[in-house]
C-alpha cells in the first residue's frame, strides 16, 4: 500500500550535498541542545554523587546550603548524642562538625580570582566520605594550619600544589596533600581543621553537622526528632538529597537556557529543511504524477515526502548527538549558584538526553517537511504529468 | 476483430479547460467503442485533445459530461480513492518520457505497481521477472534508469505497465522521444503484446510509422472524432 521506505532514503542520498548542508544546520541545533542538557545532567550527577544515602546533613532551618547555615556548638552536642548516630568499630561516633567558608584564589592561566570552598573538617569527616582518596602527600594534622586540596582545585587554581602555602583568614596555610573525591563536588574543595578555621575566620559557629545513620531506615525518625526539638532550629536531610537540591536551580537554569536557545536556532534549521523539501517536491512533480497515475493515493505521497523530511531531521539529529557525545570527555568548571563556589564537572550523556535530542530532530524534520509534503499530495495528476 | 465486445465505451463525453475566465472546449460529445484486444491509434493535430481523451479513459482526469465504461465499470462515478485503486488494477501506463523513478532500479520500478496489491514478496519477484523477460531486459534488472538507453527505459516502462496484467494499456506518444531503431523495437513489442497476449492498447501518436502497427486509427480534430480508418 505504501511507497517503499528506500524511495525516501535514496532521494536524500541522490542529493547528498543539499542533504548534508540541511542536516548540518539541524545537527548544530541538536548539538547545542544535547550539550546543554548534558551540562545540566553532569552538574546534577556530580552533586548527587557527592552525597551518600546513609549520611545525614544537618543545617540551620531554611538555609539553602552550608554556606548560609550556622549551627551553634551546644546544638552540635545535642545532635551528636542522638541514638541514631552510627558508632564505628573503634567505639567512636561517626559524626563530624564542619564549617564551609569561601575564599578567592587566582585561577590558573587567567589569574582571575574565583571562589573556592574551604571545608573545615573534624576527625571523622574522612570516615564519612569513603570515596575520598589521598593522591599525594599526607593528611593534615588536627590543630595545625595544614590543609589538603582537591584535585580540581590544584588543576584550576594557582599555588595549590603540595608544599605551597595559601594565605587566607590572616594566616598562611600549608598544603600537605592532594585528594581525589572522584567526580564529586568535594574534588573542588580545600579541606583543613575545623577549629583552626573557626578561629581564623572568627566564626563561632559550625556550618553543618554530618553523621552516618546506625540504620538507614531510621532517617525519618531522627529527622523528626531533630526538627521538632525546640532547642534546635535545624533541619536534617539525607546527604544525597541535600546535594541534589543544590544542583536543582543551576540545572534548571541550564535546561531552560538550552531549550530556549534551541528553539530559536531551530527556526533557522526548520526553514532550511522546508526550502530543501519544497525544492525536492518541485524537482519531482512528474514523478509524483506518475506515482499517482500508477494508483498510489495522495496519502502515500504525503507519507513518502514526510518520511524523507523526518529522515533528514534524524540524520541531522544523529550527527549532532555524535558530536555532543564527544563532549563527555570534556570537563568544565563553573560557579554553582547555590554555594557561589567553583565546581568542576563533566558533560554527561544519558538515555533521556538521547531521546530528547532525537525527538527534537524528528520534530524539526516534521515541521519543515509537512507543508511541502502536503503540497506534493495535493497535486493534480494531469498537471503534474505535464511537467515531464 | 471488429466483432469483439467493447471493453471501453465512451458515451457523449465532453471536456473543457478553464484558463482564467476563458473556457476552452477540448472534447465535444465524443462517443465511440474500443473492442477487447484492439490496438487503437489516436492521431490528430497538436492540441486536438488526444492526450485529454486518453487521460479520461485512463481515469486520471474527470469528464465534464458523459460516461466512460471500462470493463463494465462506469469510471466517471468512482470517487478519487476508488479511481486510484481501479487504475492500479486496470490501467497500464506508458509515457512519452518513460517516467521511471530515477532512484529505483529497473526491478523496483516494475515492482512499484505490485506494491499496491496483496502479493507476497516472492510472488512479486516472479511477476517482475516475467514482465522483464517479456521486454527482454531481465539482465538489466539491477540497473538504474540513467544507466539505460531511452529505448531500454521505455521497455522497462512497458514491463511496469504490464506487470499487473491490466485491462487496458494506455500509451501517450510512446515513441515520441525515441530514435528510429528504438521506435521500431517498441512498436514491435507493443504489437507482440497485442497479438500474442491479447492486450487492449490505446496509443496516442504523431508518428504514422508507429500507427501502422495499430488495427485502427482514429483522428481527433478540434475535439471531434472522425470515423474509423484502417492503417
Ligand atoms: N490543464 C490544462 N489547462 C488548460 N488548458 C489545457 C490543460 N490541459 C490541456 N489543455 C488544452 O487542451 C487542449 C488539448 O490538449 P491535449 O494535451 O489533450 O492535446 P494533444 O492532442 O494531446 O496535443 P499534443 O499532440 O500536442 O500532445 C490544448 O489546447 C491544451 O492547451
Ligand atoms: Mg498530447
Amino acid at each position: 500500500m505504501k511507497i517503499p521506505f528506500s524511495y525516501s532514503l535514496r532521494n536524500l542520498w541522490t542529493r547528498r550535498l543539499t542533504t548534508t548542508l540541511t542536516a548540518s544546520g539541524m545537527a548544530l541545533v541538536v548539538f547545542v541542545l544535547a550539550a546543554i542538557l548534558m551540562l545540566a545532567q553532569g552538574l546534577e550527577k556530580t552533586l548527587v554523587e557527592t552525597g551518600s544515602y546513609d549520611n545525614v546533613v544537618v543545617i540551620r532551618r531554611s538555609s539553602v546550603s552550608e554556606v548560609q547555615s550556622a549551627v551553634e556548638r551546644y546544638q552540635a552536642s545535642i545532635v551528636e548524642t542522638d541514638p541514631a548516630v552510627a558508632i564505628g568499630d573503634d567505639g567512636k561516633r561517626l559524626f563530624a562538625k564542619e564549617i564551609l567558608v569561601l575564599i578567592t584564589l587566582p585561577k590558573r592561566g587567567s589569574n582571575q580570582p574565583s571562589n573556592v570552598a574551604i571545608r573545615g573538617i573534624s576527625e571523622e569527616s574522612f570516615r564519612l566520605r569513603p570515596q575520598i582518596k589521598l593522591l599525594q602527600g599526607r593528611m593534615p594534622r588536627t590543630g595545625s594550619a595544614e590543609i589538603i586540596a582537591g584535585v580540581s582545585v590544584v588543576k584550576r587554581f594557582n599555588g595549590a600544589e603540595v608544599g605551597e602555602s595559601l594565605r587566607f583568614g590572616m594566616r598562611d596555610w600549608t598544603i600537605v596533600g592532594v585528594f581525589d573525591a572522584g567526580s564529586t563536588g568535594f574534588s573542588s574543595e580545600i579541606w583543613g581543621d575545623a577549629d583552626q578555621l573557626i578561629q581564623a575566620f572568627r566564626r563561632p559557629v559550625y556550618s553543618s553537622l554530618i553523621f552516618k545513620l546506625r540504620d538507614s531506615a531510621e532517617f525519618e525518625i531522627v529527622r523528626k526528632r531533630i526538627e521538632n526539638d525546640p532547642r534546635l532550629t535545624l533541619e536534617a536531610k539525607r546527604e544525597t538529597q541535600y546535594y541534589e537540591e543544590q544542583s536543582k536551580m543551576m540545572a534548571k537554569f541550564l535546561r531552560i537556557l538550552g531549550i530556549s536557545l534551541t528553539v530559536i536556532f531551530s527556526l533557522g534549521a526548520i526553514i532550511g529543511a522546508m526550502i530543501t523539501m519544497y525544492a525536492a517536491v518541485a524537482n519531482r512533480i512528474a514523478e509524483i504524477g506518475t506515482l499517482r497515475a500508477l494508483g498510489f493515493q495522495r496519502f502515500s505521497i504525503l507519507i513518502a515526502f514526510l518520511m524523507e523530511s523526518l529522515l533528514l531531521g534524524l540524520s541531522g539529529g544523529l550527527a549532532g548527538l555524535i558530536c555532543a557525545s564527544l563532549m563527555q570527555f570534556v570537563t568544565i568548571s563553573t560557579v554553582n549558584f547555590q554555594t557561589f563556589s567553583e565546581l568542576e564537572f563533566a558533560f554527561s550523556l544519558n538515555g533521556e538526553i538521547i531521546v530528547t535530542a532525537l525527538s527534537f530532530s524528528l520534530l524539526m524534520g516534521f515541521v519543515g517537511g509537512v507543508l511541502p509534503a502536503v503540497r506534493a499530495s495535493r497535486m493534480n495528476i494531469v498537471d503534474a504529468l505535464r511537467e515531464s | 476483430m471488429e466483432n469483439k465486445a467493447p471493453i471501453v465505451e465512451v458515451r457523449h463525453v465532453s471536456k473543457c479547460y478553464h484558463r482564467g475566465s476563458q473556457i476552452i472546449p477540448v472534447l465535444q460529445d465524443i462517443t465511440f467503442d474500443i473492442g477487447d484486444g484492439e490496438f487503437l491509434a489516436l492521431m490528430g493535430p497538436s492540441g486536438s485533445g488526444k492526450s485529454t481523451l486518453l487521460n479520461l479513459i485512463a481515469g486520471i482526469d474527470k469528464v465534464d459530461a458523459g460516461t466512460i465504461t471500462v470493463g463494465g465499470i462506469d469510471i466517471t462515478t468512482l470517487s478519487e480513492m476508488d479511481l486510484a485503486r481501479w487504475r492500479s488494477v486496470n490501467v497500464g501506463f506508458i509515457f512519452q518520457f518513460y517516467n521511471l523513478i530515477p532512484v529505483l532500479t529497473a526491478f523496483e520500478n516494475v515492482e512499484l505497481p505490485l506494491l499496491l496489491t496483496s502479493l507476497s514478496k516472492a510472488e512479486r519477484r516472479a511477476h517482475v521477472e516475467m514482465a522483464l523477460r517479456v521486454v527482454n531486459l531481465l539482465d538489466r534488472m539491477d540497473h538504474y534508469p540513467k544507466q539505460l538507453s531511452g529505448g531500454q527505459q521505455q521497455r522497462v516502462a512497458i514491463a511496469r505497465a504490464i506487470v499487473t496484467d491490466p485491462t487496458i494499456l494506455v500509451a501517450d506518444e510512446p515513441t515520441g522521444d525515441l530514435d528510429r531503431v528504438s521506435t521500431g523495437e517498441i512498436m514491435e513489442l507493443m504489437d507482440t503484446l497485442n497479438t500474442e497476449s491479447g492486450k487492449t492498447i490505446i496509443m496516442v501518436t504523431h508518428d504514422p510509422r508507429a500507427a501502422r502497427k495499430a488495427h485502427h486509427i482514429r483522428n481527433l480534430d478540434k475535439g471531434v472524432l472522425d470515423s474509423d480508418a484502417h492503417p
